[in-house]
């Protein structure tokens, strides 16, 4: 007979442990799963894996130009190169040669024509990283160019769309604006963002031994990324493994665009039968991956005269770049967050799917949420100059009701709605109307400098608006010494997803988070898993991993009743203990027990969120199964003169429900806000007239660095309100709708500029407002005073 | 020559590195070469910090060390010659982790992790030199360190927390055998490389290097490489013959009289700020704003004036001030004003074989003052788009001496001879301020570029002369949002 592991050790631990309640861990600010690892270096990335032996290194041949069709490629130069082992077009794909992730448009390798600058038109596995970098720089390729669509205008004046147009639509606006009071019109051009996630794409390939494939990917979606190995290598799902251990950062850069230099060092991989590592520079990463999408909106409201809205129309324009990817969901969310907090009444949204010849835009937080919140934002500071009231009692007054004006424009009812309630806690604890006074009194004694400060809301919408991805798997197994180990669809990629899912089955068998273990999350472990994304990580595989706790914790009491004769409520588990009638076992001793009594110790578990729906060909639905909500108060500084300037503290107050982890939770509202207020800041992408991204390396795009971040920065977590929605311990997702909170630092620039007006105007602020734009917005109040 | 070595201590190592390329970055050797992959590669091109690793070395009282961020990404290996090269994975002792790790871990201020054991190193070279930072000194620290995740706000509580712990590390307790094999070092002969097709070679005297440059006129001088690696890193060209100059002597003092600093041109931005800071606010002030901690621990001035860019901070600030620097070749030596330096777009009046020396730098006098304003998307780490340096005597509110030099305004870093004009001589009020504003677009016709559009430089370089009055005129009012508290 097998023996078993001696348990003593642990029963003197679980005597020291004593008697904390909830000794999983819910709720309390555990610490991240990999910190330690994280600041020794001990933390494994995908380039960090030791070499296999005879691996190679991959890099791509890129167009140079944005659109035109190839006439030869002369790759002699590129094979006889130093290092270079094997060059492959796409001619060499086995399989398929399109990798869209939802609609085709994405070839892995150029089809006889390039759609922008950047795009992979072949690949080379060579010895070393800069030999293949170095060898795909000698190919000749002949272009014949074709006419490049390079802005939101051009593609709207041709009708350029990846995907048809959609409208979302409630009411008759186009009368209640016309029976309005006032009208207002208005138009932002709200810029793209780069992800900059520290460790760039990623990808490693091994051949396995019955033509398959393992992919080691810094990837938030392994099940995507499987599939299309094995499609483009023409072979079946169950030959490819794809194993995700962490990536250094994703913020939605790695949902999509992972995949082609997956597929790319796999193709490789294939061809040479030897491991190919595909690692991409910051810079051919920023050229060559997708973006958040830069939009142009267009807004005409009617309002009453106390600046509550009767009618609006908003046009969303998003630049898709050259194929769909992402696009038609992500134009979606942005026309589904049109309406942010606010009533909008009798309202028409559409949403328009540009296409361009720039890199495909994909996911980056909040999935186009954030550009489509933009739009009524500035509405919201536009109907106060108007009025010349505080923007926070326009944003008041708009605020969606509790049991009346509470149906969004795509005829979702907003349920549990206490955002008034939460915005009015925040005005409080921030001392937001003495500090308005304090403001306009610093502004009438300073020529140069000038301060801002405004208060804006964020409700997000919470699931995937694409019905199928809200389901997830898990695996739990529980080994003879009482520790468990833990998988999940769900990917780490920093947001402490491993960490929150430890706790939850800890808690489910109230062990300690640490006998939790975590490994890479693997296609061969959880299948047909959705990827890590629309904040939906915990929500999903929280509830999947607690579904399989909770079929092996069935079976542990089930084996405990029939064992020592006892009924069901006789058995409970606490303090990493089971408590079986009079007596009191260690969880080890029971498992053991368990395993010798013959019961399975493996379990999947599954969830799927309820309560959905939406239907595209009405606009009418409930997308959403709840809304996250929280409000964000910034205070800045401007300089007149030069355009710089410094936010000085920010207040923020975020539900994210029954807390699961405050400390993780307070650092994903943190990060966000911080990312958040770049996109709108300092972080401009800037492409010339041929298409090329010149805001190609850290030195041209700029993101926050620790000086941006305001010396008072006071961030709480809304007390002790549980979601009312059944989720994982009434929790409340987090990892985007905090990044909208961002928007409050755009406004208060606004705020302070608008002082020049003495707060007559409402600047027309472009974003990312960089010192420059917020210049000529100052001079832009300067002028109109003059007239 | 002598035999092709570089020595150095990795960790409490004796390394010896010979036959490699010379071309090789310090973060490539330790993860292709060392097998250590806790050093992360996140830009290779010295933005981001991930890489950053700690360079020990002996002060010049030769009894104590200073402990030095710097990027791996743009180092080349020979610049560790007779140094202690310090990586995140000698910090953990056992399964103790560093007080500066723990900290960190204590504060959650790690969330992906890929930037975190860049953020330790600086943190712990911070506290290896200054065991109680401020907020604004790890700031300052940390400012050449990109996190994506946090927010900064976590790692900050962690830095400043980290100087509660005061228990000695190992390298407290190893810091008497440090010294003394840096000392050993020191005898070692002057370091080489060579792979055979690329070689590399620091010279530890100015004839070593002068005769040097005579031999092999193409040689590419490198100090702190914070600029010439990023044409190996981005660029993928490879150099054939480095020449290294921060083991030339001469080239590292840093002396002053009473009219005037001597800097050498190979004496990092770190070394010789705190001097400089304290003649001229300003200035100080501008320089920590230059890269970050990381690249001023490698960066030198004469790297920032030969390199000759338009958009270099140093070289407008230091025309402003009428600053000379001298120029060797051979045995010959000459001394040129700054501003006769710079010929035309990234072209000096460098001959070939020539090096500059020294820079001079004229002290602060009673009567003038010295304004330099950085004008930049962020304030962390950025490159300029307009730097406007003013430096003006004023007697009884007439302008009786004007220096204005700009940064990112023409070619080459220029003085704005016409604006200096409309000013010299005047009374300084709003009429010569208007009319030197109008003089300055005669003076340049800036260019639009991925950081600023020509209309805006020149606007901002009209209106910093609106400011440089103003500040002049009293000192009470607020005029900079980078300093606001």
């Amino acid at each position: 007979m097998r023996s078993l592991i001696n348990t003593k050790h642990s029963n003197e631990n679980i005597n020291q442990e004593s008697t904390a309640v909830g000794q999983g861990g819910v709720g309390r600010s555990k610490k991240h799963e990999s910190a330690d690892k994280h600041v020794s270096g001990e933390a494994l990335y995908i380039d960090d894996r030791p070499s296999l032996q005879g691996q190679l290194h991959a890099a791509a041949g890129q167009s140079t130009i944005a659109h035109g069709r190839i006439k030869s490629i002369d790759l002699s130069a590129v094979k006889a190169a130093e290092g270079v082992v094997a060059v492959i077009t796409v001619e060499d794909v086995p399989g398929h040669t399109d990798i869209g992730p939802v609609f085709p448009g994405d070839p892995v390798l150029a089809m006889g024509q390039v759609d922008y600058i950047g795009q992979p038109i072949f690949a080379v596995a060579a010895t070393s990283h800069d030999l293949a970098r170095r060898a795909v720089k000698l190919a000749k390729i002949e272009y014949e160019e074709l006419e490049a669509v390079l802005t939101v205008k051009d593609a709207l004046a041709k009708q350029n769309f990846v995907r048809p147009p959609f409208t979302m639509q409630r009411g008759d606006s186009e009368t209640a604006i016309e029976q309005a009071e006032h009208q207002l019109r208005g138009e932002i051009s709200v810029g793209g963002q780069e992800h900059f996630y520290l460790e760039g794409q990623v990808s490693t390939a091994e051949p396995t031994e019955d033509g398959g494939m393992t992919v080691f990917s810094s990837s938030q979606h392994p099940s995507e990324v499987q599939k299309l190995v094995a499609e483009v290598l023409n072979i079946p799902l169950n030959k490819v493994i794809v194993d995700t251990r962490r990536m250094g950062g994703g913020f939605g850069g790695k949902e999509t665009q992972a995949a082609p230099w997956a597929c790319l060092a796999a193709l490789l991989s294939n061809h040479t039968k030897r491991p190919v590592k595909f690692k991409l520079s910051r810079s051919d990463d920023m050229c060559m991956t997708g973006k958040r999408h830069p939009f142009e909106n267009n807004y005409h409201v009617g309002f009453d005269s106390n600046g509550q809205i009767k009618g609006i129309n908003i046009e969303v324009n998003g630049n898709c770049g050259y194929s769909p990817d992402l696009s038609d969901a992500i134009v979606d969310r942005a026309m589904f967050h049109s309406d942010n907090a606010y009533f909008l009444d009798q309202a028409k949204v559409t949403g328009n799917r540009c296409k361009l010849n720039t890199v495909s835009h994909t996911a980056y937080r909040g999935f186009g949420g954030p550009q489509g919140m933009m739009t009524i934002e500035m509405v919201m500071d536009d109907i106060a100059r108007y009025l010349r009231k505080d923007p926070l009692e326009i944003r008041k007054i708009n605020l969606y009701g509790k049991d009346d004006r509470n149906v969004t424009h795509y005829h979702q009812t907003v349920e549990h709605n206490k955002m008034a309630e939460l915005i009015s806690s925040l005005e409080q604890s921030s001392d937001y109307q003495a500090r308005r006074e304090s403001i306009s009194q610093f502004n009438i004694e300073n020529t140069i400098l000038k301060k801002g400060i405004a208060l804006t809301p964020v409700k997000f919408g919470i699931s995937f608006t694409v019905q199928h991805l809200n389901q997830a798997g898990a695996l739990v197994h529980i080994y003879t010494d009482g520790t468990i180990h833990l998988n999940h669809g769900g990917t780490e990629m920093g947001q402490g997803l491993f960490t929150k899912i430890a706790q939850i089955v800890a808690e489910e068998f109230q062990v300690d988070v640490d006998t939790v273990g975590v490994s890479a999350t693997r296609t061969d472990k959880v299948p047909n898993t959705s990827p890590t994304a629309a904040s939906s990580g915990t929500d999903l595989n929280g509830k999947a991993a607690q579904a399989a706790a909770k079929i092996l914790k069935a079976r542990l009491i089930a084996f405990a009743c029939e064992k020592y004769n006892v009924g069901e409520a006789e058995v409970s588990f606490k303090n990493s203990q089971v408590l079986v009638g009079a007596e009191t076992f260690s969880f080890a001793e029971l498992v053991q027990q368990a395993y010798m009594g013959r019961v399975s110790l493996s379990s999947t578990g599954y969830y799927k969120t309820p309560k959905i729906h939406f239907d595209r060909a009405t606009g009418k639905g409930r997308p959403f199964f709840y809304y996250s909500t929280g409000a964000a108060v910034s205070e800045v500084l401007i300089d007149t003169l030069t355009g710089e300037y410094k936010l000085l503290r920010a207040d923020i107050l975020h539900d994210v429900g029954h807390s699961l982890n405050p400390a993780i939770d307070i650092g994903q509202i943190e990060g966000a806000f911080i990312q958040g207020m770049g996109w709108l800041t300092t972080e401009e992408l800037v492409w010339n007239d041929q298409g090329r991204l010149l805001s190609n390396n850290p030195a041209t795009y700029k993101i926050p660095a620790i000086s941006d971040t305001p010396s008072d920065f006071r961030v709480d977590l809304v007390p002790d309100d549980p979601n009312r929605e059944q989720t994982i311990y009434n929790s409340k997702a987090v990892g985007e709708p905090p990044f909208m909170l961002g928007i409050s630092v755009w406004s208060a620039l606004k705020d302070a500029i608008s002082s020049v007006s003495d707060y007559k105007l409402s600047p027309a602020l472009d974003t990312p407002a960089t010192p420059e734009r917020v210049l000529w917005a100052v001079e832009a109040m300067k002028d109109s005073e003059q007239v | 020559m002598t035999t092709s070595t570089v020595r150095f201590l990795l960790n409490n190592d004796v390394v010896t590195v010979e036959n490699i390329d010379p071309n090789l970055t310090v973060l490539q050797y330790l993860r292709e070469e060392q097998f250590k992959s806790g050093t992360k590669e996140g830009c290779s091109s010295g933005d981001c910090g991930a890489c950053t690793v700690v360079v020990a070395e002996l002060a010049k009282d030769s009894q104590t060390l200073d402990y030095k961020s710097i990027n791996a990404c743009i180092s080349f290996v020979g610049s560790l010659h007779g140094k202690q090269l310090i990586t995140v994975e000698h910090l953990k002792q056992g399964a103790k982790l560093h007080h500066v790790q723990q900290s960190m871990v204590d504060n959650h201020g790690s969330q992906c992790g890929f930037c975190t054991p860049g953020f330790v190193m600086s943190s712990f070279a911070l506290h290896k030199q200054n065991s109680k930072p401020n907020r604004a000194e790890v700031l300052e620290a940390l400012a050449g360190n990109l996190c994506r995740c946090t927010g900064y706000r976590s790692i900050i509580d962690a830095a400043i927390a980290s100087s509660e712990h005061t228990e000695a590390d190992s390298f407290a307790e190893h810091y008497q055998q440090t010294v003394q094999q840096l000392n050993e070092f020191k005898t070692l002969p002057s370091a080489a490389l060579s792979n055979g097709r690329h070689q590399y070679f620091a010279p530890k005297t100015a004839k070593e290097l002068a005769d040097k440059l005579l031999q092999n006129p193409d040689a590419t001088l490198v100090a702190g490489a914070t600029d010439l690696a990023l044409t190996v890193t981005q660029n993928l060209a490879t150099i054939d013959d480095l020449v290294y100059l921060g083991d030339v002597a001469e080239l590292k003092t840093i002396s002053d009289n009473a009219e005037e600093f001597i800097i050498g041109s190979a004496v990092p931005y770190s070394e010789f700020t705190p001097m400089l800071h304290q003649e001229y606010h300003d200035l100080g002030e501008m320089i920590e704003r230059i890269g970050s901690r990381q690249i001023r621990n490698n960066g030198t001035l004469g790297g920032n004036i030969g390199n000759a860019s338009p958009i270099g901070d140093m070289p407008p600030a230091l025309i402003a001030l009428g600053a000379e620097i001298t120029l060797q070749r051979g045995d010959q030596e000459r001394k040129i004003a700054l501003e006769d330096f710079f010929v035309d777009y990234k072209k000096t009046v460098l001959a070939p074989s020539e090096f500059i020396k020294n820079v001079y730098i004229p002290k602060s006098s009673a009567n003038k003052v010295l304004k330099v304003y950085k004008i930049s998307k962020r304030i962390d780490d950025d490159i300029s788009a307009v730097l406007a340096a003013f430096n003006i005597e004023l007697k009884d509110n007439i302008i009786t001496s004007v220096r204005i030099a700009f940064g990112g305004m023409a070619g080459i870093p220029m003085r704005a001879k016409q604006c200096e004009g409309a000013l010299l001589n005047k009374t300084f009020d709003g009429e010569s301020v208007t009319a030197a504003q109008a003089a300055l677009a005669l003076d340049f016709t800036p260019m639009s570029d991925v950081r600023a559009s020509d209309k805006y430089r020149l606007k901002v370089a009209q209106n910093l002369i609106q400011k440089c009055y103003l500040e002049l005129q009293s000192k009470q009012i607020e005029t900079r949002v980078v300093n606001y508290a």
